[in-house]
């Protein structure tokens, strides 16, 4: 493990990133703006994973998590985008206050 | 010690650019500033030992995602409107939430023992996490891959335009 750094740099760290997705997620009205968020927070938490592996006792454990919150951030990204770009075929815009052709 | 400095100059381009993804009210400075944040993040993947998932990290989010983003961004709205492209409300509550969060959860982290395992010789990964993907892991991995063709299809079924012609019907 680098020496001088302790585990709680990574997960302060990681929290700092986590906080600034979340305000992300919940004060952006652009939908992209808010899959951005939920990228950094899937960041964060992937931080979490590696330093865990690393000073847990450097099993691959936290390595393979980490791989497969990638792999599954990919296919939320791609599916998201895909949805954002057919709401704004349909709608002209991604604002979404404006979207809410469901509400009734 | 060099350790340390590489970490704090990783961590300063991490939170920054953080910082103008979740602050800018240019929707395309907050797309370009994650390079950097995905980027800091690769840095700390290999801080961390992890060559193998930094550099996965590299070439699905830097490569893949970004760049997908980036279409997105471009392919949407107008961008030089700026309070159409990305308009914020909310911005104090949401900002005393995350903070409060932020606090408790770094509280937190500073009052756990946490449990640490002995120190590690650190060796490349590859070996090690190839044989938990095709031993332990071998189910989620095929299931893995059914998601992400899953994915592929819901995406172009998705974002197809639609046909006005059957749609009438």
């Amino acid at each position: 493990m680098p020496a001088g750094l302790t585990l709680n740099h990574f997960l302060v760290l990681s929290l700092i990133v986590f906080a600034m997705g979340l305000f992300c997620v919940m004060s952006r009205r652009n939908a992209i703006g808010i899959l951005m968020g939920v990228e950094l927070i899937l960041n964060s938490a992937n931080i979490n994973y590696l330093a865990f592996a690393l000073y847990g006792g450097g099993k691959y454990d936290g390595q393979v998590f980490a791989i497969f919150v990638i792999m599954l951030a990919a296919a939320e990204a791609v599916v998201g985008l895909a949805i954002v770009l057919a709401i704004y075929q349909d709608l002209r815009t991604i604002d979404v206050d404006a979207t809410e052709t469901l509400s009734g | 010690m060099v350790a340390q400095a590489i970490f704090y100059l990783l961590a300063i381009l991490i939170v920054g650019s953080s910082a103008i993804v979740a602050f800018s009210r240019n929707i395309v400075h907050s797309t370009f500033a994650l390079l950097g944040a995905f980027m800091g993040v690769v840095g700390i993947y290999v801080l961390l030992a992890a060559d193998f998932v930094a550099m996965v990290q590299l070439l699905v989010y830097v490569g893949g995602i970004l760049v997908l983003t980036i279409f997105a961004v471009m392919l949407t709205q107008g961008i030089a409107d700026v309070s159409i492209s990305n308009r914020a409300v909310g911005r104090a509550p949401a900002l005393v939430i995350s903070a409060v969060a932020a606090a408790v959860m770094i509280f937190a982290v500073f009052k756990t023992p946490w449990h640490q395992g002995a120190r590690v010789i650190v060796n490349p990964t590859t070996y090690g996490i190839g044989n938990a993907f095709l031993d332990t892991y071998a189910l989620p991995f095929e299931l893995a891959s059914i998601v992400l063709l899953a994915a592929l299809i819901g995406a172009v079924v998705i974002s197809r335009p639609v046909d006005r012609r059957t749609q009438s019907q």
